[in-house]
């Protein structure tokens, strides 16, 4: 006799533990490969996984084998034109015939192991270690989202709701309220009963027995008449309305996209938002993004026409800051918002101009946003507008973070050093 | 009279599977197959990667050297490189076998007469089985051992297990008693024995560490005669280091018994390889076969199992480019075959090499070779000189002192009873994986441990030994050596910690 069992919706990650441990063990080299990604990777391609490669020899688990020496004999099959005493070259490459092991115990001929790690852990490995600055803010919204909890149990409802074990647990306390007196009665009528029929046949009440029968059969009915369930009995999990903590993150990506700024320039600089923006994600569940370009004149503009559209002329800072500022106070108040500000340029300004810029970040921006980074992507010397941000920097040393960038193999260290954990310094 | 046959399409249902598996059932009893009750579940290709990530145990303590094997086989899986088994079966009572869903219906029934009948039978019925494992209580000792380890982890962290199931790992080859066979114990006696593990900690303090000389260990010029320890050199390295490591903790020790355990539980598997897919095999076949001469079975059905039966007893010859060695299904199953042709229509040649079984009744022979041999012997007593000539098996010696491969042996009368030989002792567990056995503990100095590895052949360690070291050295706590030894000349040392030069 076979029992045949269906086992197919039991669950199918019992290997998720052990391949969490994996992970784990090699997370050095997996962070190698998660960096490489990200310098070698197209911009969008940061949101799909990652393979990663470990070399065999780091990953093998090494038993006793022989190695290759000695006498040997093996038995092959297929022979076709050998006869006894034939000599063959020995093949090149690793001990003839070393033993029947197989191949990979020798950590011989296999050169790598990689495998695919997904999106998740990806950004898990990307992310790593990396924190937002001045955690967010949560905001009671009144308009927002709510969910249901539970509160209690309430003697109403509708039946999807139904609680069965209270149900049931009080159904069976008023079973037990309503036939205690009865059953009592039963009890010792059955006691007497029995008492009855030990006695010999014909010392027997036999009248007294079957009234007792009868009234046993009187009771019994009537415990059995009482309903198993009655609609009194039914409870309902109680569920309330409760509005949730919702945070939402609002990210301005400003960029300078005057004349110097070449294609590859900013190719470096949306890598830079990219991440940013997957790093905020990881945070906030909505986030909403603002493009500010700037050259003389900063606009608002979508995403195709800021990475993509080319402009020529001077550069005015100032112009993207100040218009920063007025989305901020117009549609993402401060109480409501976390707001990250993302600014990327070459580093040319109009040299009148870096002063106002000072002025501005320090006036109307810092004080409302929770972090503020500068990325300057240039090979040359700092210009003005650099050494102003440095003083800013200095005054508002935790909101405010600069860093320089010369290739785009520096963008995701660079990316680090900002976001890293602080201490409690 | 044909019967209608049990089903036509390809697909399958539960209902069939349990049509099919009565009428293989029918007719495994006709050919007296002794089986355990069979349990047949079926389940998806992810759960299949997960059986193959644990070993093929429907449960396993965690640990991420099956994580590894998991993320192998599923990018293996899902590039195409490979298939997954059709399906595992658990020597286990009852029989645990796995049927993947994506089969078509003869596929299920292929592996329910190959994997429910074939390999069941041969768990109930091989010495090895018999004497090394425990069908019924695998399954409860497998809880008991995941359950004992997370609860190590959660004590001593997950780390330190981690570290110590490596080392366990790594020696788990050495974890098994090759030669020794255990007695049958009675409840008492086993009662008694739990008692004596728990004190094993009392038993650390004993003579064996008691440090303080005593007179006649040392001889007049001061040199020591103390006898060796252990008095014979043992083979069991995991039992040994279990019962002596001097600073083990007892959860330590517990935890080296599981390893060990487990090692011996699939010992009996990697010694009968062959005889034990040859014996299913030739039971699928025989099985269907039967089936579809009653006209059970659709001659569409037949040709899709000879189909799958054809490529998995393939044997690509040497110079193939699939060529990874002897199949051993292809050997199992065509010595199986073999022997049933030699008992039934004997030639004189066969007369003559097995006048013993030739004509005799082959079901008995062949339930007799099934109960009693493991690879090495049931090669080395049963391959005729006719299938040596079918597979045109050859053997080649490679001697590191000539310069070329020799082919020493081939399929002609001179060969027949070497080649036989040489293949038999390829099959040998004991000349396959390196003889290291512990030799000595230098109990009144510095406590190292000298293990010996005895050089069959001549053949030299690999370098992979000084990782292995390191393990050892892990598990025991104080020095490790090892000396290669041809005869009695110590050929080759390793150390850990390593030593100058």
């Amino acid at each position: 006799m076979s029992y045949i069992i269906d086992r197919r919706l039991n669950g199918k990650n019992k290997s998720s533990v052990n391949r969490q441990r994996f992970l784990k063990r090699y997370r050095k080299h997996i962070k190698q490969s998660v960096t490489d990604a990200i310098k070698s990777r197209s911009i969008t391609d940061l949101e799909s996984g990652s393979e990663v490669t470990i070399p065999s020899k780091d990953i093998s688990e090494p038993i006793f084998h022989h190695g290759s020496g000695g006498v040997n004999h093996r038995v092959f099959p297929g022979n076709k034109e050998f006869v006894v005493g034939d000599e063959l070259q020995r093949p090149s490459g690793g001990g003839a015939g070393g033993g029947q092991g197989k191949a990979s115990d020798s950590g011989e001929g296999e050169d790598e192991f990689s495998f695919q790690i997904n999106r998740d852990e990806f950004l898990e490995f990307l992310f790593e270690n990396l924190e937002l600055p001045h955690m967010v803010k949560k905001k009671l919204q009144d308009s927002g989202d709510f969910k249901f909890v539970q509160a209690g149990f309430s003697n109403e409802g509708n039946p999807e709701r139904i609680n069965i074990v209270r149900s049931l647990r009080s159904a069976h306390a008023r079973r037990i309220a309503l036939s205690g007196g009865t059953r009592r009665e039963i009890k010792a009528l059955e006691k007497e009963q029995k008492a009855l029929m030990e006695k010999p046949e014909n010392d027997r009440d036999d009248q007294r027995l079957s009234e007792i029968e009868q009234r046993l059969v009187v009771l019994r009915a009537k415990v059995s008449k009482l309903p198993f369930l009655d609609t009194f009995d039914l409870k309902y999990n109680n569920l309330i309305k409760t509005p949730v903590p919702s945070s939402k993150a609002v990210m301005f990506c400003v960029m300078d996209v005057s004349g110097s700024m070449t294609q590859a320039i900013k190719d470096m600089a949306k890598r830079f938002f990219l991440l940013l923006y997957m790093f905020l994600q990881r945070a906030y569940k909505q986030i909403d993004v603002v493009f500010i370009r700037h050259h003389t004149q900063a606009k608002e503009v979508d995403e195709e026409e800021f990475f993509y559209s080319r402009e020529t002329g001077g550069t005015i800072v100032s112009s993207a800051i100040a218009l920063t500022s007025d989305v901020i106070e117009e549609r993402y108040p401060p109480a409501d918002w976390n707001i990250y500000v993302a600014q990327a340029s070459d580093g040319d300004n109009w040299d009148g101009d870096s002063d106002s810029c000072r002025e501005l970040l320090m006036k109307k921006v810092l004080p409302k946003v929770q972090y503020f980074s500068y990325v300057e992507i240039t090979t040359g010397e700092h210009q003005n507008l650099w050494f102003e941000y440095e003083k800013v920097r200095n005054t508002y040393p935790e909101t405010f973070a600069m860093q320089k960038i010369e290739r785009s193999g520096d963008i995701y260290p660079v990316f680090r050093e900002l976001f890293s954990k602080r201490g409690d310094d | 009279m044909k019967k209608k046959p049990i089903s036509t399409g390809s697909e399958w249902t539960f209902e069939l599977l349990e049509a099919y598996d009565s009428a293989i059932s029918q007719e495994a009893e006709r050919f007296e197959l002794d089986t355990y009750p069979n349990q047949i579940e079926v389940i998806t290709s992810e759960q299949m990667m997960d059986a193959y990530a644990s070993v093929g145990m429907p449960l396993n303590y965690n640990h991420w050297s099956f994580g590894k094997q998991f993320v192998q086989t599923q990018q293996n899986y899902q590039r195409g490189r490979m298939g997954l088994a059709y399906e595992i079966v658990i020597n286990s009572s009852p029989c645990i076998s796995y049927l993947m869903e994506e089969n078509t219906m003869t596929m299920q029934a292929l592996v329910i007469a190959h994997a429910c009948y074939g390999h069941n039978s041969f768990f109930k019925g091989n010495y090895l089985f018999r004497t090394w494992t425990n069908a019924t209580a695998i399954i409860d000792y497998l809880v008991f051992a995941k359950h004992y380890i997370t609860r190590c982890e959660e004590q001593y962290g997950i780390e330190e297990v981690e570290q110590l199931l490596d080392s366990c790992h790594a020696l788990q080859n050495y974890g098994v008693n090759r030669y020794k066979r255990p007695q049958p114990i009675s409840a008492e006696e086993e009662k008694k024995r739990q008692q004596d593990r728990s004190e094993i900690l009392q038993q650390q303090v004993n003579q064996l560490w008691d440090t303080i000389p005593k007179k006649d260990e040392v001889d007049a010029d001061g040199k020591s005669n103390a006898p060796r320890f252990p008095p014979e050199p043992e083979e069991n390295i995991l039992y040994f280091l279990e019962k002596n490591a001097p600073l083990l903790e007892p959860w330590q020790r517990e935890v080296i018994r599981i390893a060990r355990k487990t090692a011996q539980y699939f010992y009996p598997q990697k010694q009968t390889q062959v005889m034990n897919e040859g014996w299913a095999c030739f039971w699928h076949y025989t099985l269907l076969h039967s089936l579809y001469d009653k006209g059970l079975v659709t001659d569409g059905f037949m040709m899709e199992f000879l189909h799958s039966h054809s490529s998995v007893v393939y044997q690509p010859p040497f110079d193939s480019p699939y060529f990874s060695g002897i199949n051993p299904y292809t050997l199992g199953y065509h010595m199986m075959q073999d022997l049933r042709r030699i008992c039934e229509d004997p030639t004189n040649e066969d007369k003559e090499w097995f006048s013993d079984i030739a004509g005799s009744n082959w079901l008995d022979t062949m339930q007799e070779a099934m109960r009693n041999y493991k690879d090495e012997s049931f090669i080395q007593q049963f391959l005729s000189p006719r299938l040596m000539r079918e597979l045109k098996l050859f053997s080649i010696t490679d001697d590191e002192k000539q310069n070329n491969l020799i082919v020493s042996n081939i399929h002609d009368e001179g060969g027949y009873r070497q080649l036989r030989t040489d293949l038999s002792e390829q099959y040998n567990l004991g000349s396959r994986e390196p003889n290291i056995q512990i030799y000595n503990v230098d109990v009144r100095g510095d406590r190292s441990l000298t293990l010996r590895h005895y050089r069959h052949n001549n053949r030299p360690l690999a370098d992979s030994a000084d990782e292995l070291l390191k393990h050892l050295h892990r598990l025991w706590g104080f020095d490790v050596h090892l000396e290669s030894v041809r005869g009695d000349e110590v050929v080759k040392t390793f150390h850990c910690p390593q030593r100058e030069s």
